[in-house]
């Protein structure tokens, strides 16, 4: 089943044209890397599929399962399972942890007509989880992001993804800043989302990530483009060389 | 639950205020105008007490020769005095038990969920906790209504009753008490109360009594052209302690209304009072048409040693808001508190804050302010702190914040510190923000609502705040932020 398909697709920020016609199909079951360099545009493209304010599509298409995003709202891509992975997880002083899951939770089950989730039935998922990436009991009473490390930042990205359990997971820069424990909490977490009925795609700069996470795809991105797509192997041989060979073409 | 989001755009969006109904009951409303024979009206209708009728003249001559305060930071067109009518209230004598009581006014508080009945409870508290039960006074236009467990208050020994019942049963407190805090020329708005005040609740706590629930009174305006003009009085007897509660609605009407009300507080030695207030006065139509005018003054004094009062005050309607709930620390070690959320939408205006002044030794008052403002907007924070010669290591802590909502708000800070001490610690922390775009796209990307995800930041903006008023009422304050924010965000 294809989650995603994006043709031809040209988004401006800021009346400046960054994504230069993008083309890219994930399929349900499917694991993805976008690498490339600063500044190529990876960000860009999660931005402007998840509908980010001051993101503008000039000409291309995007679907979400099936259905074209054009006209959605950031909230109705979200319901339709899309799950953006934060590069830099903004803290929300005042707001609990579990407060933003319930909400979250609730909203999405709401747009699919079910209940809203328990407390009790929360906790207990939430603990699960936490533990899985190795959370501490007082994560559940904490704010969100506030005073959390890095590395505790990007988990809590991973902890939102594995409770929300969306369709698609874009996962913007989630090695970056991260030791190497870290890391591999991280990659766990990926791995068992990761699942036949759903899809990853990692921006990444680094190949480094993906010694922890099966890919079956690597696409370079430059300039605003995916220049090249291939298998894992895609990755050590840009891990080896750098960009330079794209940059040049 | 169905299978419409409940948390989508359009069930925020005409999402109206919820009190302003119109209760029908027949009234008797004293025509508009001002002077002496109303005065002496009011005070007849009331059996007061000839010293008590003087006390309003005096106070009447006072105002004549006042002027209106102008260095707030709002706006409106000047109020025309001879056009309020200054006593209204439902038809007859005052019930003496809530069996007489109109049923029109039974089902008023009813549906704005205040209990009357003791059996009840405040809507949304669980039943059976002891611990949560809450007496109410309800005072409705110029009267108050009922006042309920006063009989096991009374048991403790603790008075909980209208003011005018206080007058008859207790004059020499209110003798000794009244005005003594705020007098009666303190300002144009106090001095316009101190003559024509009609109802209010009035509260004393014997020495080393801890008061066993909460006090509250419930202030309803109906009555169309007619001010409000409540008077509270609280004295805290050494060693004692009590929490109270004021909320207040109105109905929707296109004139605006006035309330000028007084509140006074009195700690004894190694007293504490609690005073929280969740006001939610109909603020006006989204074009700024109606609402109430909130010009309402309200003062502590700190007497004895090691006493203590705490402020906490949500403001969330009004047309305009002029309030500066403060505290003079007169005895040694005594400690002032303000914890303040104030939030306008729309037209709606606020200049709002407090006055610390430290005359004790070792005295210490904190301020946390969060200032809200969306819309059209004008919120305004209005500090003093002050620290008198004698205020030996006194100490004060201020934060006040604002946030900003869309680019058409406006947000004031006025804070003024005057140290006659040197060893005093005074600190000032402000901060203006808007709500962080980030903030918000997170939780958009999440799934939840634009309007939700505003209203859980800034809920989680006020936190400070909210966590020091009573649970119950914290609840409510936050769905009430809620509601006041609908079509906040563009």
């Amino acid at each position: 089943m294809k989650l995603l398909e994006v043709r031809n697709l040209v988004a401006e920020v800021d009346n400046k044209q960054i994504l230069n016609g993008v083309n890219l199909t994930v399929n349900a079951g499917e694991v993805h890397a976008v690498m490339g360099p600063n500044g190529s545009g990876k960000s860009t493209l999660s931005n402007v599929l998840a509908g980010r304010p001051g993101y503008e599509v000039t000409s291309g298409s995007m679907e979400l399962m099936g259905s074209p995003v054009n006209g959605m709202s950031v909230e109705e891509r979200a319901h339709a399972g899309l799950f953006l992975g934060f590069q830099y997880p903004i803290e929300i002083p005042g707001v609990a942890n579990m407060e933003l899951l319930k909400n979250a939770i609730d909203s999405q089950r709401s747009a699919t007509g079910e209940q809203e989730i328990g407390a009790r039935e929360l906790i207990q998922r939430v603990r699960e989880v936490a533990k899985e990436l190795q959370f501490s009991e007082e994560f559940l009473k904490r704010e969100v992001n506030v005073g959390f490390s890095g590395g505790e930042k990007k988990r809590n990205e991973i902890l939102q993804l594995m409770l929300m359990q969306p369709k698609l997971a874009f996962l913007d820069e989630t090695d970056s800043g991260l030791d190497i424990d870290a890391l591999q909490v991280v990659a766990r977490g990926i791995n068992a989302f990761s699942a036949s009925d759903n899809a990853v795609v990692l921006v990444t700069h680094y190949q480094r990530l993906l010694n922890h996470v099966d890919v079956d795809f690597v696409h370079i991105m430059v300039n605003g483009e995916l220049v090249k797509s291939g298998g894992k192997e895609l990755a050590l041989d840009v891990e080896a060389r750098g960009y330079a060979e794209f940059l040049r073409s | 639950m169905s299978a419409q989001s409940p948390s989508s755009a359009h069930d925020f969006i005409g999402k109206e205020y919820k009190a302003g109904f119109v209760t029908d009951i027949e009234q008797e409303t004293f025509p508009p105008g001002l002077d002496e024979a109303v005065i002496h009206e009011i005070s007849k209708r009331k059996n007061e007490p000839a010293w008590l009728l003087e006390w309003r003249l005096r106070a009447y001559k006072r105002w004549l020769d006042m002027p209106e305060p102008t260095w707030a930071k709002v706006d409106f067109e000047p109020i025309d005095y001879q056009a309020i009518s200054y006593f209204a209230s439902p038809k007859g004598d005052k019930p003496k038990s809530l069996d007489e009581v109109d049923p029109e006014l039974l089902k008023t508080y009813e549906k704005l969920g205040i209990p009357l009945h003791e059996q009840e409870v405040l809507a949304g508290v669980e039943r059976d906790q002891d611990s949560n039960r809450v007496a109410v006074d309800a005072v409705f236009d110029s009267v108050s209504v009922t006042t309920t467990f006063k009989e096991e208050l009374r048991a403790h020994g603790v008075i909980f009753c209208s003011l005018s019942e206080a007058v008859a049963d207790h004059p020499e407190l209110i003798q000794q008490y009244l005005g003594s805090v705020v007098p009666q020329g303190d300002n144009f708005y106090a001095a316009l109360n101190s003559a024509v005040f009609s109802d209010g609740s009035f509260v004393y706590i014997p020495k080393g009594v801890r008061c066993p629930m909460e006090l509250s009174t419930y202030f309803r305006i109906n009555a169309q052209n007619t001010g409000q003009f409540e008077r509270t009085l609280i004295i805290a007897d050494e060693g004692s302690y009590v929490s109270y509660l004021e909320g207040c609605t109105a109905p929707m009407r296109d004139e605006n209304q006035l309330h000028a009300a007084v509140v006074e507080l009195v700690a004894l030695e190694d007293a504490s009072i609690k005073y929280s207030t969740v006001q939610n006065w109909y603020p006006g139509d989204a074009n700024g048409l109606g609402g109430i005018y909130n010009f309402v003054t309200k003062r502590g004094v700190c007497r004895g040693a090691r006493s203590h009062i705490s402020w906490t005050q949500v403001e969330t309607g009004s047309a305009i808001t002029w309030k500066y709930p403060s505290v003079i620390l007169r005895g040694d070690d005594s400690k002032g508190e303000f914890y303040s959320v104030a939030l306008t939408n729309n037209h709606q205006q606020a200049d709002t804050g407090t006055k610390m002044t430290h005359i004790g030794r070792n005295t210490s008052s904190t301020i946390i302010s969060k200032g809200i403002s969306a819309g059209q907007s004008s919120n305004a924070y209005r500090g003093r702190v002050r620290m008198n010669p004698g205020a030996m290591k006194a100490r004060n802590f201020t934060q006040c914040d604002s946030l900003l909502i869309g680019d058409r708000a406006s947000a004031h800070t006025f804070p003024s510190i005057e140290s006659q001490r040197q060893d005093a610690v005074v600190e000032h922390e402000a901060s203006t923000s808007k709500v962080n775009e980030d903030q918000l796209f997170l939780c958009r990307q999440r799934g939840i609502d634009g309007e939700k995800a505003v209203a859980m930041i800034v809920n989680g903006f006020c936190k400070e705040v909210f966590r020091e008023l009573p649970m119950e009422f914290a609840v409510e304050a936050s769905k009430l932020l809620e509601v006041s924010l609908e079509g906040a965000v563009g």
